[in-house]
């Protein structure tokens, strides 16, 4: 398959992947900005917009963070490049680049995403409408994702797409746990006290955790660290950190095999996957959450340059 | 116009409103239909070619814009015996054209026998002076014609135009097809429609047939496009989906040892057969434009040296200039020592004195045409225009008669479309696709019928409110 080709794909997985974490991420903003009202709500949208790292470009247009324009910021808003809109627009615009290499039903279904997007945020969305709006990107983005599943070979093409969403989720996850990385240290957190279990319940409603989590209380470990336990080294867990690069190292693993040989990303995925699942919770705040998280990052990034070069994206 | 319109021959319908035989069992299918059920079918219809992406983009308006080929749910029937009748002096006139443009490249016997004027070569762009000498693979140039044809009677199918370089629209004639039986498979259990959906394998085959010497194994297609923001990007995608081809631009090639190669994700692959979806020009910035950054630096080199096939080869527009059209039925008879089977449009050549005299008595009736110009624009339709346009045009046309040609206002037939108030007749062409290798002459049952959408209107292009239906030919 063409370099080029190969680009698109991973971009395309990466967009979709980004407008869909950005949705949720909106919705337990919007979750808990609603239960807490006044000033406090106003707080939690500007972590909203800081965990998206959107505050510089928010700032230059707005001096207050308020519910309508947090939201119209953040999914629509053409002064925002990374708004939810702009996602789906570079994901169909990908797709369309890579046509030829993805099935008919899943260019349809990114095509749908675009269809149904374009038209719920044509105007400002109203805040009643927002949880409808924030469902439809969700289920959009599965439709998507069932039709890669359920019609796509499992080829390089294949690998390449798995590839962008995981490289996305790895480091959407991070940053997400980075923005609230206070809350998640065991020194400070105040077990029982509402204000902090309402942001747990955040965090783990923008990853699609609460279910496992409720699973961990029954484990024993109903407390921050074990929340940070969870998110970062439970491989069962689809958007933690261990299960995003267990499944990028057998992306990567695959793509070296299809290729005959063997390739400097996966050679990196391997070792860090490996040093990632040999380490402890208590490891990690041993050394500090914080800076952990942010080698992740880069460490992820490294790995996303790595794929670029290995397999001639650009050039 | 409304007294012409009268005397149009219409495809379905005799003049006395009985239904010719080709369209009889649809006609019973479609009064056994509740009207109110059809016209939600013509919703759905757009609906699917949305989900679907078959949009072309319009230029000049912002980039996000798409816009569909409005298309039409009557089907266009054209019968078995016709449609034989119609291959026979299609193919004939598709071998001439590749034996013209052979010799026009080589020894010029047409010029020397006196049939044909030096000097439509002189000074004309789309002539090569790269080309002369050289034989493509296969000896085919025009791999993938365009035959634009208007019928004006029972028998009388014309050549409007020939379209030797990069004929598009093949995709709407098989999303047309995969509409309609999305939409009424019933009436496909009904009646015998010759097959269309395997186009794509057959131009995969002939464009195979075609390989350079350099190929070793199975030749390696590819289709290379200007981008995502060219008008018929999606056409082009499809095509290379269905053929199992790489979707490539300038950016994805390279020469490297002698050979057009790709950027694969496991190095750079060569490519046997480009199937250009490019103009000459922008093909090799060494050869032609310098400032082109859709082609591939040295492409043409590779090219003469047998390293690739370039589909179609350069230089074959020289043969669907407008004033080489006129041409044609001797251009025919030089190569193939036969009469036409079909006939062109009564062409005036402005260039020549007496014509340009006629053309400027009659200009009222008549259809005058820039010899470069398509899409439509550039042109005069007499009897539509006013006093004040005709005046303007006259002028244009005596600055420079050579660049018109000019042809009556032909009573061209019309097919049914479907509208809120019933079947209504409209003008409609035809764009047969012809396929050439050195197997022969390959034509697919069909082609794309483009239809004028509003009455009395004779411009069938989609930039100029245009729309298209599927085309139909029986098995019978």
């Amino acid at each position: 398959m063409l370099g080029k080709t190969a680009n698109a794909i991973f971009w395309m997985f990466r967009y979709l992947e980004r407008a869909e974490n950005t949705a949720r991420l909106l919705e337990a903003g919007f979750r808990m900005a609603l239960t807490r009202g006044g000033d406090a709500a106003g707080e939690e949208w500007r972590s909203v917009i800081n965990t998206l790292g959107m505050e510089t470009t928010y700032e230059a247009k707005y001096g207050t963070y308020s519910g309508p324009e947090v939201c119209d910021f953040i999914l629509r808003d053409k002064d925002n490049p990374e708004c939810v809109m702009a996602m789906v627009e570079n994901a169909r615009s990908s797709a369309r680049l890579a046509r030829t290499s993805i099935t008919a039903e899943v260019w349809e279904a990114v095509n749908e995403v675009w269809m149904t997007l374009k038209a719920a945020l044509a105007r400002p969305v109203r805040e009643a409408n927002l949880n409808e709006v924030l469902y439809s990107i969700r289920r959009e983005a599965t439709l998507v994702r069932g039709a890669t599943y359920g019609s796509m070979l499992r080829n390089d093409i294949f690998h390449f797409a798995r590839a962008g969403t995981f490289v996305e989720r790895a480091d959407n996850t991070a940053r997400i746990l980075d923005v609230k990385y206070h809350l998640l240290l065991p020194s400070l957190a105040h077990v029982g006290s509402r204000l902090d279990a309402g942001q747990w319940e955040s965090i783990l409603r923008a990853l699609s955790a609460r279910r496992a989590h409720r699973e961990v209380i029954h484990s024993g470990k109903p407390d921050a660290s074990g929340i940070a336990e969870l998110l970062i080294l439970d491989a069962r867990l689809p958007r933690s950190l261990a299960f995003c690069w267990q499944a990028l190292s057998g992306n990567l693993a695959a793509l070296a095999q299809l290729h005959g040989h063997e390739s400097q990303s996966n050679a990196m995925v391997q070792d860090a996957e490996a040093a990632l699942s040999a380490t402890t919770i208590d490891d990690i705040f041993d050394r500090g959450l914080h800076e952990f998280l942010v080698d992740f990052i880069s460490g992820n990034q490294a790995i996303a340059n790595a794929i670029a070069e290995d397999y001639r994206f650009t050039r | 116009m409304s007294k012409r319109a009268e005397a149009n021959f219409d495809e379905m319908f005799h003049a006395d409103g009985s239904v010719r035989p080709a369209y009889s069992e649809y006609q019973q299918w479609f009064e056994a239909q509740d009207p109110a059920e059809l016209r939600l079918k013509d919703k759905e219809a757009e609906g699917l070619f949305r989900r679907a992406g078959i949009t072309f983009n319009v230029y000049g308006e912002s980039a996000a814009e798409e816009r569909l080929i409005p298309f039409d749910m009557v089907p266009r029937i054209i019968s078995g015996k016709e449609w034989r009748k119609l291959s026979r002096g299609i193919e004939q006139r598709v071998r001439a054209l590749n034996a013209f443009i052979h010799d026009l490249y080589h020894r010029q016997e047409i010029v020397r026998s006196g049939r044909f004027p030096e000097r439509l070569l002189r000074n004309n762009e789309a002539w090569l002076p790269q080309m002369v000498g050289f034989t493509p693979p296969g000896h085919v140039y025009t791999h993938i014609v365009g035959i634009d044809l208007v019928r004006t009677g029972p028998d009388e199918f014309m050549v409007l135009e020939d379209n030797a370089r990069t004929p598009s629209g093949v995709s709407y004639m098989l999303e047309n097809r995969e509409t309609m039986i999305a939409m009424f498979p019933d009436l496909f259990a009904r009646m015998n429609v010759q097959k269309v959906s395997d186009y794509p394998s057959r131009l995969a085959r002939s464009l195979a047939a075609c390989a350079p010497s350099a190929t070793s194994g199975k030749p390696v297609i590819a289709v290379l496009t200007p981008g995502i923001y060219n008008s018929a990007y999606f056409e082009h995608a499809f095509l290379a989906d269905q053929m199992g081809a790489e979707l490539v631009e300038g950016g994805d090639l390279r020469v490297v040892e002698g050979r057009v190669q790709m950027r694969t994700t496991a190095g750079f692959k060569p490519i046997d057969v480009l199937y250009r979806r490019v103009d000459d020009e922008y093909l090799d910035p060494l050869t032609f434009n310098p400032a082109s950054m859709l082609g591939v630096p040295g492409l043409f080199d590779v090219y003469r040296a047998g390293g690739i096939t370039i589909a179609n080869a350069p230089g074959t527009g020289i043969a669907d200039d407008k004033a080489i059209y006129s041409f044609m039925p001797d251009i025919v008879e030089f190569y193939t020592g036969e009469k036409p089977l079909l006939p062109n449009v009564p062409t005036w050549r402005c260039a020549e004195p007496d014509s340009l005299a006629y053309v400027l008595d009659n200009i009222a009736e008549l259809v005058v045409k820039e010899v470069h110009g398509s899409g439509g624009y550039g042109m005069l339709i007499g009897p539509t225009s006013s006093k004040k346009e005709i005046a303007a045009f006259a002028k244009k046309l005596k600055a420079k008669p050579e660049n018109y040609i000019a042809q009556p206002t032909l009573a061209l037939s019309t097919c049914p479309i479907f509208t809120k108030a019933g079947l209504a007749p409209r003008h409609v062409d035809l764009r047969p696709y012809v396929l050439v290798s050195p197997n022969g002459i390959d034509l697919t049952p069909g082609g794309l019928t483009r239809v004028a959408l509003k009455k009395g209107s004779l411009v069938v292009n989609s930039s100029q409110g245009g729309g298209t239906k599927d085309t139909w030919v029986l098995d019978d």
